[in-house]
């Protein structure tokens, strides 16, 4: 990993006037409306709501997972809405690291293996894929479990092993959509703890999407949204 | 990325080892059926463009007088003319049939069947044995016959018992040589004709003749049923393989029939490894999210997919074709009376494979262009 530059305080993220929504059928289901929102590089945001808010979406829109229908959606001055497929995708692998609620790891492969996979995008020998791998996995503390494989671990050192992938490729923006929502207290707080440390050593932006105020207590900024629209923000620090 | 192929290949080992199976007997009996109709077709294989066959115009069942002989030999052309009647017969019961040839040993018979290899000692043997016969190898093998056995044969087409006495076993240059033939004097034949029922004496099945040049065979063929014409017994003088070719074509619609089976397995297979992997990318969809999550793209889950597919089907294919080589063993040995030649051939083993990796490209199409489709919101959201 890179060393961390000093945060600064321009955007990363700048929505404007953001709309999304889904078909079911014959049905348009508005999830997102003019939804406006900065945030800054080496933030810590916490985006909270109940569920069916459209916290998930806007995370993936942000992530670039998904296409919003309208609006303005700049990350580090670029313009998603205007990428195609191939040049999202190239994107997400240079720029975005996922965590998922329910880890998602390959199940048949070990910890090295799922953390090497977004390397094998890039044009490193194996030795240098190794040392990448090798790196992430001892920063989230599992080093002598990287040969396990996924069945073969716990919940928080899936999760775990799941943030060393989404790591591994240096990336601007670690966008975490539930993150603790699948495990034990104790479990959710190490995890926490270390997107906390990849914040604050490694001034690393990360948006994690959460319903668990303790979760967002470790956020240094927290903004919820109520039925698609982002409520005003009272608390920037 | 193989590596994940592979896991992927063996993540459900008994789902994987069922359709691998059911891969290789699809490809087994593909590949048996092919090679069926090769045997069908094993006569036109080794036909020589230089022998031509002059029968009765109206049916082989006519026969042809041998005094035909002398007019064929000097029709221009004829290098030499050999000559033999179809003798049928069973050999115990009804069930041991195998071909039973009178022909003239005398004459340059075997010199113009080159494939039809006999030592020296042996063919001196048959040709100075009135009642002396040659059997092939294979038919040899079938009955435990050695040379000097005395051989009994129920005649059909001429009744009565006919006694040989095997004074030569050849074998065939060629793997589509037919080693089940048995052959003996058309001579024994025509004396014994001669004294029980002497209007069939003196008459042949049809002449072989032997042209120089391949070329040659269609002017010879002419001038051979020209001097025949509006004679009592017309003929029709073809080469070897049209000969042979008549015969295949009165059974055309059981090898059509047998062709068509072999595609319906192997329609059947692609519909079962289709569902295998319909099911397999089906669950796995959120997978596949995620690594488009990571920076994949479509065309890295279709390697993966169609990847998978391929292995199954190449292990299956592989399989089916390793068990062919004992499988037409044993089917050789067990029906060798119908089918003597199974010529288990390089074309039938590439298509065999050929086809399994088709199978395993069709089957994955779907599946991979699914895949390649999948919105990552909507594939995580079913797997969330």
């Amino acid at each position: 990993m890179s060393e961390a530059p000093t945060p600064s305080a321009a955007a990363v993220v700048e929505i404007a006037h953001l709309y999304k929504s889904y078909r079911r059928g014959s049905q348009t289901l508005p999830v997102l409306q003019d939804i406006s929102l900065n945030i800054m590089a080496g933030e810590f945001l916490a985006l909270m709501g109940p569920s069916g808010s459209g916290k998930t979406t806007l995370l993936n829109l942000i992530a670039g997972l998904d296409r919003p229908d309208q609006g303005q959606l700049l990350v580090q001055g670029l313009d998603l809405t205007g990428l195609t497929e191939a040049q999202l995708a190239d994107w997400r692998a240079n720029n975005v690291g996922f965590v998922f609620q329910f880890y998602q790891l390959i199940p048949v492969l070990t910890g090295f293996e799922n953390v090497e996979l977004p390397l094998l995008l890039t044009n490193l020998s194996r030795r240098a894929r190794r040392e990448h791998v090798e790196l992430v996995l001892e920063l989230v503390g599992l080093s002598d479990r990287q040969h396990h494989y996924p069945a073969q671990l716990s919940g928080g050192q899936q999760q775990r092993v799941a943030i060393a992938r989404a790591l591994v490729t240096d990336p601007t923006l670690i966008a975490a959509d539930e993150p603790t929502g699948d495990l034990d207290r104790q479990s959710a707080g190490e995890v926490l703890d270390l997107l906390s440390r990849l914040n604050q050593e490694f001034h690393k932006t990360i948006i994690i999407v959460t319903h668990d105020p303790e979760a967002a207590a470790h956020a240094s900024h927290i903004r919820k949204l109520i039925k698609g629209q982002l409520l005003n923000d009272n608390n920037r620090q | 990325m193989f590596k994940l192929i592979w896991r992927n290949t063996i993540r459900h080992p008994l789902r994987a080892s069922l359709t691998v199976a059911g891969m290789a007997v699809a490809v087994l009996a593909f590949a048996l059926l092919r090679t069926m109709v090769a045997a069908w077709y094993a006569g036109v294989e080794g036909a020589s463009p230089t022998r031509l066959v002059t029968r009765n115009a109206i049916s082989l069942i006519y026969p042809l007088p041998m005094a035909y002989l002398v007019k064929i030999q000097a029709v221009p052309g004829v290098e030499a003319v050999v000559y033999g009647n179809w003798f049928g017969g069973v050999y115990k019961d009804e069930k041991q049939f195998f071909p039973v040839f009178s022909v003239d040993p005398l004459r340059p018979y075997f010199a113009i069947y080159p494939e039809y290899l006999m030592p020296v000692d042996q063919k001196l043997a048959f040709f100075q044995d009135r009642r002396g016969a040659a059997a092939g190898r294979a038919l040899a093998n079938r009955y435990g016959w050695r040379l000097g056995d005395s051989i009994i044969l129920k005649g059909n087409i001429y009744p009565g018992e006919w006694q040989f006495i095997l004074r030569a076993i050849y074998t065939g240059a060629e793997s589509t040589t037919d080693e089940g033939r048995f052959y003996f004097h058309w001579e024994y034949l025509n004396e014994s004709l001669k004294k029980s029922a002497d209007s069939r004496a003196d008459q042949v099945s049809w002449f072989t003749i032997k042209v120089a040049r391949p070329e040659l065979a269609p002017q010879v063929a002419a001038a051979v049923d020209a001097t025949f014409k509006n004679s009592l017994a017309e003929t029709i003088t073809e080469t070897e393989k049209a000969f042979y070719l008549g015969f295949v074509s009165m059974t055309e619609t059981i090898l059509l029939a047998i062709q068509v089976v072999s595609w319906v397995v192997i329609g059947v297979i692609l519909v079962v490894l289709a569902n295998t992997m319909a099911m397999s990318a089906r669950e796995r969809l959120g997978e596949y999210a995620v690594l488009k999550t990571m920076g994949f793209k479509a065309p890295h889950l279709v390697v993966l997919i169609l990847g998978e597919s391929l292995l199954l089907a190449a292990a299956g294919g592989l399989v089916g074709l390793s068990l062919t080589f004992p499988a037409v063993f044993v089917f050789k040995s067990q029906l060798g009376q119908y089918f003597r030649v199974m010529p288990l051939t390089r074309e039938t083993l590439t298509l065999g494979l050929v086809v399994a990796l088709a199978v395993g490209l069709l089957a994955a199409l779907f599946p991979a262009w699914r895949a390649a489709r999948v919105s990552i919101a909507e594939a995580l959201r079913k797997v969330g």
